[in-house]
């Protein structure tokens, strides 16, 4: 019997699928322009010298020939392995006492080990210097030591990391199954041995991605050298220098490169990590439940007591130094220093200024990157352009701030781009902010529209109805959670960045955060003091209002979630 | 003409082929389950047929009209999946009226046909409550009123059952064919469950391996499977091994010669079907054709019946055999007990030895 081939199909795009696809295309190309330019010209600018001639790789071999340059290389990786290997344990030891042992106070202790995340980077360095600078108050315990240069660094660097390291670690930590403890019991091992077979190989993944983090971390920060580091020179600050004092933006170009490199490997290698940490839970499993051991506890309860005064101390004396008169002379008490006006021309602006481009990138960017998320989950076909999206979404994570803002400076700045208008605007501060914390609020996002039931927009697509209509009815007020989380971590991010935003602003677009460092710089310390603190008003704020917004309004409208 | 025509349908994901050229046809009105093991391509095909997955070639015309290319949202159909996909933060009522809103019809009528729709899923005064409220099977009915409200020609259930619990099932089982029958909506049901599809629908169709192995109404599914598989995944079946003797004639094991209708060549290993409620027991004489004599080797208590593991020694078998309480008490049966049984040769089905599975 002679059969007719069967005739292929192509699919025909409906309405949705064209709207949605119109929608992909200009994530792609607004992710291009804010993120993949500016990194593309970074990269060429490290090729061509100053009157933009290619000159292959002369910039790198300058870089290598210059002793100074090279130092810094091996300051910062030196300063970035030291502490690591000081953070990850610590974070370790409290997390552990989080998760697996028996605590009063365990709620206080996390929301006290948090603390730090709510402040710009410079604080703690800060505070180092009220304590063992010049005109330090405990400046005889160093005997003849400085804090200024390596170890104020590290010592700041550990109290900036510790919150970091401790979240993937108590997540890693908490990630255990019961059954697997009752096992080992049952077959008569001691403590220690269940630790080693057991909990370590539970947590390795959670560790591996901790001490990559916090490699990375210590490694692109900028404001702690900056405050503190003195003459020792490091990675991060030879950017700022080579930038904003020589104007050698080829060679800005290159240090900025070299800190991508280590960056973007510790991004794959943490990604690795991440994925395997989450397959080791099955559905199956039972929750780990701590049980006392007197000795045990007894001993993590006053490490945990150690560590969160430690914390308090530091932050305090930031508060408390904000609020003295002429440290370490007059220690009366005085709301001077919130005169900012006296310190620096701007006065209060800079706040205002960082609350409006934090309020902006917070609430565009939550509507902006929920929605990319979910064009890109809920689209068909289109797989090409679809790739090319998540690419671009997940390489902020690896690009450090202070990397994307120079990208940032050539490529805007470049008078033939017809972009250039946004340079100097506060525009360009929003849009740095949103590109640089992008990846975090895209997964966060994505983790939402994955847990909703996949075949929604089957049976809108079934009822005729066009799914930006069921966007908005359904899958917006069930993510509702989610996109305040994004707000709020794209909101505390802007207040306390400093990396990127350093090359961007102009004299009206000053940050809070960048108003520190400068006030700082100019020897008004108590005033830079007193501007972190403000920061730090301004994020704990936020938080709370978060906490109250959830538990009032989001519980009211979640209603529907009670059984 | 057909309601809905398939014509060759094929569906590859890369190199694997999870539809094969298939093909079939459903009478408007009908009820029609398709029946097969997980991965047999049964969803895929349902997904084709809705337009969410479409096919990589072949044609689906469903009222006349090729819908091969169109997306769900040009086709007339209504879905309910196994998770139901219940929009959970709106209310029942707004669920069920998910579909009309969008039509711009005024808020009285799609109030009016809201409740008329909750009522006849047995659901009238739960319009108020948010789906996580109900239980499984009332969510069960709100997605098939949903499905149902926008008077779709198709309604397409995508194992509908699976999700609830044994007694749930059975009742839902009627109540969703009795209102199939009312509305006369023309229905294709996915299942694993062959005790559902036999119960439910008007015609079968049984798949495994991307292709349809039969098309029945389900007394021809069950009493005349036309392969192994069919015989072995619909209802409980012995096999037995053997080889072809002569027409109308096979040796069962190692040399029992007994009267069967067959197709096959003399000398060709066959495979020979018995369901255990066929197996003879009662009324056997020494005429009675083939016939021989089994030993009680287990009986299995199962209610209503027992199910009896029986051992031959010539031809050297195992076979099953359902027996009633009936029987047992007539007869007298107990583990160990010698009887005489027959394989009536009408119900012997024949399969080529390799092929099943």
């Amino acid at each position: 019997m002679a059969l007719a081939e069967a005739t292929l199909v192509k699919p025909k795009a409906s309405s949705d699928d064209i709207v949605m696809r119109a929608g992909i295309a200009v994530v792609l190309i607004l992710l291009a322009l804010f993120v993949a330019a500016p990194l593309w010209t970074l990269l060429s600018k490290s090729f061509h010298n100053a009157d933009d001639k290619w000159v292959g790789l002369d910039n790198y071999i300058r870089y290598v020939s210059t002793p100074a340059l090279m130092q810094s290389l091996w300051n910062s990786l030196w300063i970035s392995l030291l502490t690591t290997a000081i953070v990850v344990p610590l974070a370790f030891v409290y997390a552990y006492a989080l998760t697996r042992a028996m605590l009063p106070g365990k709620a206080l202790f996390q929301a006290v080990a948090l603390i730090p995340i709510l402040a710009p980077s410079l604080l703690p360095a800060m505070s180092m210097i009220y304590l063992f600078g010049n005109q330090g108050m405990l400046k005889q315990l160093l005997g003849g030591g400085e804090i200024y240069g390596a170890g104020g660094i590290v010592a700041s660097q550990v109290f900036y990391c510790f919150p970091h390291v401790l979240m993937i670690l108590v997540t890693a930590l908490s990630m255990a199954d019961q059954r697997l403890y009752e096992a080992a019991e049952a077959l008569g091992a001691s403590r220690w041995r269940i630790f080693w077979t057991v909990t370590l190989p539970g947590a390795r993944y959670g560790l591996i991605s901790a001490i990559f983090v916090c490699f990375t971390l210590v490694l692109t920060d900028f404001g702690i050298a900056k405050v503190i580091g003195g003459q020792f020179n490091v990675l991060a600050t030879d950017v700022y220098k080579q930038v904003i004092g020589q104007q050698n933006f080829e060679m800005g170009a290159v240090v900025g490169l070299i800190l991508l490199a280590p960056a973007v490997l510790s991004f794959f290698a943490d990604r690795y990590a991440q994925k395997r940490q989450v397959s080791l839970l099955s559905a199956r499993a039972v929750p780990y439940a701590p049980k006392r051991q007197r000795g045990r506890d007894a001993l993590l309860f006053v490490f945990c007591l150690v560590i969160a005064g430690l914390i308090l101390v530091i932050i305090g004396i930031a508060g408390w130094a904000s609020l003295i008169k002429r440290w370490p002379y007059n220690l009366s008490l005085t709301l001077a220093n919130y005169d900012f006006e006296n310190f620096d021309p701007t006065g209060w602006g800079p706040l205002w200024t960082s609350l409006k481009m934090a309020a902006l990138a917070a609430a565009i960017g939550a509507i902006a990157i929920f929605t990319a998320a979910w064009l890109l989950e809920k689209s068909r076909g289109f797989h090409l352009v679809r790739n090319l999206v998540q690419f671009l979404a997940t390489l902020p994570m690896a690009v450090p701030g202070l990397v994307l803002g120079l990208g940032y400076i050539f490529f805007f700045n470049s008078p033939s781009n017809p972009l250039n208008f946004l340079y100097g605007t506060l525009a360009i501060l929003v849009i740095n902010t949103m590109a640089h914390f992008y990846t975090v609020a895209h997964v966060t996002a994505v983790t939402a529209l994955k847990q909703l039931d996949a075949e929604f927009e089957a049976v809108s697509a079934s009822l005729k109805v066009p799914l930006p209509v069921t966007f908005v009815r359904v899958t917006v007020p069930i993510c509702l959670p989610a996109i305040l989380d994004i707000f709020v971590y794209l909101f505390a991010n802007a207040m306390t960045t400093v990396s990127a935003v350093i090359f961007l602003y102009a004299a009206e677009t000053k940050l809070a955060s960048i108003a520190v460092i400068s006030m700082d710089e100019s020897g008004f310390n108590a005033a830079a003091a007193a501007m972190a603190m403000c920061i730090v008003f301004v994020s704990l704020a936020t938080r709370l209002l978060h906490l109250l917004l959830e538990r009032t309004v989001l519980a009211k409208l979640q209603r529907w979630r009670k059984r | 003409m057909p309601y809905l025509e398939v014509d060759r349908v094929t569906k590859r994901f890369g190199m694997f082929t999870a539809l094969e050229a298939v093909s079939l046809s459903i009478e408007r009105g009908e009820f029609v389950c398709f029946l097969g093991p997980s991965g047999c391509g049964k969803t895929t095909l349902l997904r084709a047929i809705a337009g969410l997955d479409p096919q990589t070639s072949g044609t689906i015309r469903q009222d006349g009209r090729d819908v091969s290319a169109l997306p769900p949202s040009e086709r007339d159909f209504g879905i309910v999946f196994q998770s139901y996909a219940l929009f959970p933060n709106l209310s029942v009522a707004d669920n069920v009226g998910y579909g009309l809103k969008s039509r711009r019809k005024p808020a009285a009528e799609i109030k009016a046909r809201v409740s008329e729709l909750l009522a006849l899923v047995g659901l009238p005064t739960q319009g108020e409550k948010y789906p996580a409220q109900l239980s499984g099977g009332q969510q069960q009915r709100v997605a098939l009123a949903r499905a149902l409200a926008t008077s779709p020609g198709l309604l397409l259930l995508d194992e509908p059952l699976s999700a609830l619990d044994a007694r749930v099932r059975a009742r839902l089982r009627g109540e969703i064919r009795g209102l199939q029958r009312r509305l006369g909506v023309t229905t294709i049901m996915v299942t694993h469950d062959q005790e559902e599809a036999l119960t439910m629908a008007d015609r079968i169709v049984v798949m495994n391996h991307g292709r349809i192995d039969q098309i029945g109404t389900p007394e021809e599914i069950y009493g005349k499977p036309a392969s192994a598989f069919v015989a072995d995944f619909v209802g409980s079946m012995n096999f037995l091994t053997g080889r072809v003797a002569g027409p109308g004639r096979i040796t069962l094991g190692d040399g029992l010669a007994i009267d069967c209708s067959h197709t096959m060549t003399p000398g060709s290993e066959i495979r020979v079907c018995l369901r255990p409620e066929d197996v003879q027991v009662r009324g056997i004489t020494e005429n009675t054709a083939n016939r021989f004599p089994v030993t009680i080797a287990e009986l299995e208590f199962l209610g209503s019946f027992c199910r009896a593991t029986l051992r031959a020694s010539a031809p050297e078998v195992t076979l099953t055999a359902d027996f009633s309480i009936n029987l047992m008490r007539d007869l007298n049966v107990g583990v160990g007990k010698t009887l005489d049984i027959a394989l009536p040769a009408d119900r012997l089905r024949v399969f080529a030895g390799e092929a099943a599975g």
